[in-house]
């Protein structure tokens, strides 16, 4: 299969090598990822803090570049859940809202064929064990949007319990967010790291070498507390795990 | 050309100022970070949360056709909003033929001045009050007290509060910020007639409460309460809770006064067999409330003689004029939304600065009271939440409170766009927003952001970053920006010529 690949804005910046793994999982398993160069972000921080009018361009401009790229390949991925809702979730919104209805429809075309990353795994292309090997005491925390608003279910859990020599322990209060909720974790900062607290808390009970997630967002908050913290516990995205192999370890 | 004038549109009408507990002192973050220093608030709202969401979770579960019940009442409350008008005179006119008497209600000044003078008239100097929201949110109890009658809470939490000279922090379990040794305390202090030997088993608490209360429903001769649901076709109102001291205020007293806000009603009789499913499961996890009281206006030689039902609009009509933020007007008060909100499990209701506290509380005292630009501190309700979407999965009439929430953040925005000198905040959105419109401006960027790795150098990443990013830096580490970024690794690696191909703004 033809795959677009969505790094997204925080993803290309910051976390090149979820990307990076992103792409070696899914040619490991025989599929051709393209990297639509024109790619920025999908507003998903503007829609969510409210401005909806500057969001509107920057979903004009996903929806062009992906949509060019859905002429060649089959469908899009991202390595995050919540970039992954927003497209599928608040484009149209945000485009109807800005008088723009031929755009909404468009945006629902494209994001009819987005998929994150375990859902493009497990629905789409039908596999759980892709082959991965990564020798560690892992738990996995389920972000809110991958949640609630994809309802990705156990599809990552799946993904995981296939990997070889992988010791996936359960995350207590597993479904309670971390507190990160973009620009909340700045505008209620207290709010937000008592939540936090609680999430490293669980997180620290489990005596998980490795805290893992869908979204390097989030993975982002609880590693900014696990590392402030010196708690040894390092955040790793799910992508990376899964593209982990015996020539790694 | 023709044209005909229709009128000038009517301009929205909020809850006034001043009057009321739709509104706190300060804004949500600072009212949160007192909140979050009291330890013993944080462990008994964290505790009492915790039990009776799973409560919730396991009588939600018997129940087969949840989903499709959440759909009804969802339905059925679209239906209300759509129709209040009509549903609402055909109400007046049930209860008028029944023999009640009905009073409409701009705002609380007008609600407070209306019963102040019903309970006047009658001679009485108390009165007893069932538990109710709406007379909470439009600060009746004050406006009584000034007019020297004395409303006496007769619900075993609201009591709590009254005599705690407290304000309720939940919805439904209004004391949920005190323990008992606290409630023993308060008991001690406050009741006349207290016994001295009172432990803080909860028992004898609730006995020595039941004590006190009998005294006042036997001598009272004016009863007021809220309504759960009102049908418009037979004009009969609804009332459920778990402790039978509503059914003593609204049988034993002469005179009842229901206040209701306009939003509370419901079509047929029929409606009301979804949702006494839907409310008790939500709110206590029980599958039926012990109490279940209702009446329609007067009956002959049986209970009040006198009735009132006062119907409250209160910046409700200012909510139903929004299209997207009208769903708040479907809420039953099942407080489902708050045990699960992981913000109110820290701060506690009284953060909110409202009586409608968590996540309902959000959506609703914004829209009820309007938002007069950034420094209101009902502007910052809206930013109360991480929009990790727990309140949106077991609200009973399926609210959809994130994307309310969005959506008046999008109008707390506009309030800021309006003043003379764009904020920080405005300009910045503004930039990124232009940035990422190209992908060559996005990759210029990130090369800019490059020189954050200067920041790191030391430690390997960012420990301290000044004002805004200290609001991240005082309790999180960043980490550094990389050496090359995914899209500098894809055009090394794979290195398509023509790289922006499909950008259509390059």
């Amino acid at each position: 299969m033809r795959i677009a690949l969505f790094a997204t804005c925080l993803g290309d910046a910051m976390f090149p090598d979820v990307s990076r793994a992103t792409v070696a999982v899914l040619e490991r398993l025989g599929h051709t990822v393209v990297f639509p160069a024109g790619q920025t972000c999908c507003g998903q921080m503007h829609v969510n803090t409210g401005y909806l009018d500057e969001a509107a361009p920057l979903v004009r401009h996903h929806v062009e570049t992906f949509e060019d790229a859905l002429e060649t390949c089959e469908v899009v991925v991202a390595p995050s859940g919540s970039c992954v809702g927003s497209v599928r979730h608040q484009h149209a919104m945000v485009a109807r809202s800005n008088g723009t209805p031929e755009l909404a429809e468009r945006a629902e075309r494209v994001a009819a064929r987005t998929y994150e990353l375990s859902e493009l795994l497990v629905d789409v292309l039908g596999v759980t064990d892709v082959g991965a090997y990564y020798p560690h005491r892992v738990t996995y925390h389920p972000t809110c949007h991958s949640l609630r608003m994809l309802h990705v279910g156990d599809k990552p859990l799946r993904l995981l319990r296939a990997v070889r020599g992988l010791d996936l322990i359960e995350l207590p209060a597993a479904d309670s967010c971390c507190g990160f909720g973009g620009t909340f974790s700045v505008k209620n900062p207290d709010v937000s790291t008592a939540m936090l607290a609680d999430k490293m808390t669980n997180v620290v009970s489990t005596r998980a070498e490795v805290c893992t997630a869908g979204d390097s967002s989030c993975l982002m908050h609880i590693g900014g507390g696990l590392s402030r913290l010196r708690t040894g516990v390092r955040a790793v995205h799910l992508a990376e795990i899964l593209a982990a192999t015996e020539g790694d370890a | 050309m023709t044209s005909t004038f229709l009128g000038l549109p009517k301009p929205v009408t909020y809850a006034p100022d001043g009057v009321g507990n739709l509104r706190g002192d300060e804004s949500f973050p600072r009212a949160a970070r007192s909140a979050l220093k009291n330890s013993q608030l944080r462990r008994n709202v964290g505790i009492a949360t915790a039990t009776i969401r799973e409560k919730r979770a396991a009588v939600v579960a018997e129940v087969d056709d949840w989903e499709q019940l959440r759909d009804a009442g969802a339905a059925i409350k679209a239906d209300v909003m759509a129709r209040l008008p009509e549903l609402l005179e055909e109400l007046e006119a049930a209860v008028t033929a029944r023999g009640g008497v009905v009073h409409w209600a701009r705002d609380a000044t007008e609600a407070n001045r209306i019963i102040v003078e019903i309970v006047r008239e009658t001679g009485a100097r108390e009165v007893v009050k069932v538990k109710s929201m709406v007379t909470q949110e439009i600060g009746l109890n004050e406006a009584l007290e000034a007019a020297g009658i004395a409303p006496i809470e007769t619900d075993l939490a609201e009591l709590i509060v009254q005599l705690g000279h407290d304000k309720p922090s939940h919805i439904l379990v209004p004391a949920i910020h005190r323990n008992r040794s606290e409630i023993r305390e308060i008991f001690m202090r406050e009741m006349p007639d207290v016994p001295a030997d009172l432990t803080d088993d909860p028992r004898r608490l609730a006995m020595a409460a039941r004590a006190h209360l009998r005294k006042k429903f036997l001598s009272a001769k004016v009863g007021i309460s809220g309504a759960n649901f009102a049908i418009a076709e037979t004009g009969t109102l609804a009332v459920v809770e778990s402790e039978g001291n509503g059914r003593m205020c609204l049988t034993l007293p002469d005179t009842l006064i229901t206040v209701m806000g306009i939003e509370k009603l419901l079509p047929t009789w029929r409606d009301l067999e979804v949702f006494l499913q839907l409310l008790p499961r939500s709110s206590t996890g029980e599958r039926m409330n012990p109490y279940t009281s209702m009446w329609t206006a007067v009956t002959p030689g049986d209970g009040p003689q006198a009735f009132h039902l006062l119907l409250l609009d209160n910046g409700r009509t200012a909510a139903l004029s929004d299209e997207i933020g009208r769903a708040a007007l479907h809420c039953i008060r099942c407080s489902a939304c708050l045990n699960v909100c992981p913000i109110y499990e820290r701060t506690g209701g009284n953060a909110y600065g409202s009586v409608y506290p968590g996540p309902i509380g959000a959506i609703l005292s914004p829209q009820l009271t309007g938002m007069n630009g950034h420094r209101d501190p009902n502007s910052s309700l809206p930013f109360a939440s991480t929009l990790c979407g727990a309140c949106y999965s077991v609200c009973p009439v399926k609210i959809d409170i994130p994307s309310i929430l969005v959506h008046l953040r999008a109008r707390a925005v506009d309030h800021v766009r309006a003043q003379s000198t764009p904020s920080a905040e405005l300009l910045s959105m503004k930039v990124v927003a232009w940035a990422m419109r190209s992908s060559r401006r996005f990759a210029r960027a990130e090369r800019l952001m490059r020189l954050g790795r200067l920041l790191g150098l030391r430690r390997g990443r960012i420990t301290a970053l000044p004002w805004p990013g200290s609001a991240w830096t005082t309790s999180r580490d960043l980490p550094i920006p990389p050496k090359e970024t995914f899209r500098e690794w894809w055009l090394r690696e794979r290195g398509a010529p023509g790289s922006t191909e499909g950008d259509p703004h390059a």
